[in-house]
């Protein structure tokens, strides 16, 4: 067990190279001077010479590549040049918020997605079905800033129920975490349907009817536990669409997290912590993925563990 | 029962056809069905509520936000349609060579695409963004390249069975070259799969594209972006709520209408599939 996921965790460093390498590349193809872009025209010769050779920019695009990627070993991400503070004190400011935001969306998307899908899918062709169905294809066409904001007309404006944005309570993750959840909600209740819908018709849920097994216990422990599966699966990848979305979200509701950090790193050219910022998501994306696939194991034990 | 009158049945993604139908012609009739210049000002006017001379009302400007969600539509089905082309050539390129010509060409391309794989959704096309810069052009490109990993693989996964398929293999026995071989036998066969998922791609591309121009980093003023015009909203939400929620209504409906049409065709194309997911 061990072994695998020391296994998995050494296959996931060259991907997470491969990433920084991307990020440093768009930024090394941006046309003209990027220290320029960073400081404005007006920048005196003194500070644009400093900040070139604090980027190192002097240096073949290899090299830098090479020495940052040594920095990061060693836990140093950089200095922001916005902020004028290390990146590795900004992103640990902000991601407790993220990771809670997005926590919460993904166990709301989960237990929301799962229990629709799983009624529709015991009821098909039905009133439920149907309503649910309609649903998830809404769900999955609504922008997610603009769920967000009407969400802030009805219920903080119109409603003043919740708070319009900010962090600090729990009545304030309210809103974020239901915006943020609602298109994983349509793909979970899709994808559990269709699963139990396939399991369902399997000959083993025929026997287990045929020889007196109650419904629920049907479902529960014959068809639930093959159908999590591809549930499981779908749950690891809607990870990434959940952060990809928390950026946004975090912009509509001025929550302070990493996606907040990295528009503003963007609006401000602070390249260092845009890098740092795009590599923690990565690194928290892939180590999902592999907890994903480390409770198939869990799940079926058909599934060895040679990966 | 033909692909169409299968996918005719479905009356889901009629709807869906119709209101891309409805879509395009406002993208191309704009300027005659617009009622105003959608970059007009009207300062007294400015956050009228819908109804009377603005029938969905004015934004922050005074400008008809019916004309500039008609505009919108250009933007959102140029950008999309533009990205998708940029998506779907660059994966069939990459798709093909990987999936035909294997080896380390294929193992160098498969890492590469699981890299670019590994970025959450909408981070790879901000860090793009972000090094290019704001822009409709820039905001097309990102959107593209953003699909261009997927659409590699799903090549990649159809070129290598159909590499291996009896007919293919004859071709090559009698002499096909393979170029032949590629557009002939293999190429007709990865497209309409390919074709479904430009469908649903184009929906997340609208989705992208405003979701870009929401943050600032896409589309700029005072071209007419859905997105855009959500995001000028935000700042009068309480005094004039229409004016970020009616942009976003377009946008849903434009997603929606291309997420319809796409589910169809999958289950018109493959019946196999129908009524799963």
């Amino acid at each position: 067990m061990l072994t695998f996921v020391v296994r998995r965790l050494l296959l996931a460093v060259p991907v997470l190279l491969g990433v920084v390498f991307v990020v440093m590349l768009t930024v090394d193809l941006l046309p003209g001077d990027a220290v320029t872009l960073m400081l404005g025209e007006h920048a005196t010769q003194d500070a644009v010479a400093k900040l070139r050779d604090h980027l190192g920019l002097d240096k073949p695009f290899l090299v830098r590549y090479l020495e940052y990627v040594g920095r990061v070993a060693r836990g140093d991400l950089g200095r922001s040049i916005q902020q004028n503070r290390p990146v590795a004190a900004e992103l640990a400011d902000a991601w407790p918020a993220t990771l809670q935001l997005t926590v919460a969306a993904l166990v709301l998307a989960a237990v929301a997605g799962i229990v629709a899908g799983v009624a529709s899918a015991v009821w098909p062709n039905s009133f439920f079905d149907a309503l649910a169905r309609l649903g998830s294809l809404f769900g999955l066409s609504m922008p997610i800033f603009w769920t967000g904001l009407v969400l802030i007309v009805v219920f903080s404006l119109w409603l003043n129920w919740l708070p319009v944005g900010g962090a600090g309570s729990l009545t304030h993750l309210v809103l974020p975490a239901v915006t943020l959840a609602l298109p994983s909600v349509a793909m979970i209740s899709r994808m559990t349907r269709a699963a139990v819908l396939d399991v369902l018709r399997e000959d083993y849920v025929r026997t287990a009817r045929a020889k007196g097994v109650g419904e629920f216990w049907v479902l529960g422990r014959h068809a639930l536990r093959n159908a999590f599966i591809p549930i499981l699966t779908l749950l690891g990848l809607q990870s990434g669409q959940l952060m990809g979305g928390a950026v946004l979200t975090e912009t509509v509701f001025a929550w302070p997290g990493l996606g907040r950090l990295m528009v503003k790193a963007i609006f401000a050219r602070d390249y260092i912590l845009l890098q740092g910022a795009v590599l923690v998501f990565a690194l928290a994306f892939v180590v999902i993925n592999l907890l994903v696939d480390l409770s198939y194991g869990l799940l079926d034990p058909r599934i060895g563990r040679q990966g | 029962m033909t692909a169409w009158r299968r996918f005719t049945r479905n009356r889901l993604a009629v709807v869906g056809l119709a209101l891309i139908v409805v879509l395009a012609l406002s993208a191309v009739l704009a300027p005659w069905l617009a009622p105003y210049d959608p970059t007009r000002q009207s300062l007294v006017e400015k956050r009228s509520k819908p109804g009377g001379k603005y029938w969905l009302g004015a934004d922050e400007f005074g400008r008809d936000i019916l004309s500039r969600v008609i505009y919108g539509s250009r933007v959102a089905l140029l950008v999309g349609v533009l990205s998708v082309l940029i998506a779907l050539a660059g994966g069939l390129v990459l798709g093909t060579m990987s999936g035909f010509f294997g080896g380390w060409l294929d193992a160098v391309l498969m890492r590469g695409i699981e890299i670019l794989l590994a970025f959450p959704y909408l981070l790879l096309a901000l860090a793009i963004v972000a090094a290019m810069g704001t822009g409709a052009l820039n905001t097309t490109i990102a959107v593209g390249v953003w699909g261009i990993p997927t659409v590699t693989r799903m090549v990649r996964g159809s070129v290598l069975a159909l590499r291996e398929t009896e007919y293919v293999g004859a071709a090559r026995a009698l002499g096909a070259a393979t170029p032949a071989l590629l557009r002939r036998h293999i190429l007709p066969n990865v497209i309409p799969g390919l074709v479904v998922y430009a469908t649903l791609f184009m929906a997340n591309a609208i989705l992208l594209e405003a979701a870009l121009s929401f943050l600032g980093l896409g589309v700029q003023p005072p071209t007419a972006s859905w997105g855009l015009m959500v995001s000028t909203g935000r700042d009068v939400l309480l005094v004039a709520p229409h004016v970020a929620t009616v942009p976003g209504i377009a946008i849903m409906v434009a997603v929606l209408a291309f997420n319809l049409v796409g589910d169809g065709l999958r289950d018109a194309l493959d019946p196999r599939m129908r009524g799963s997911a």
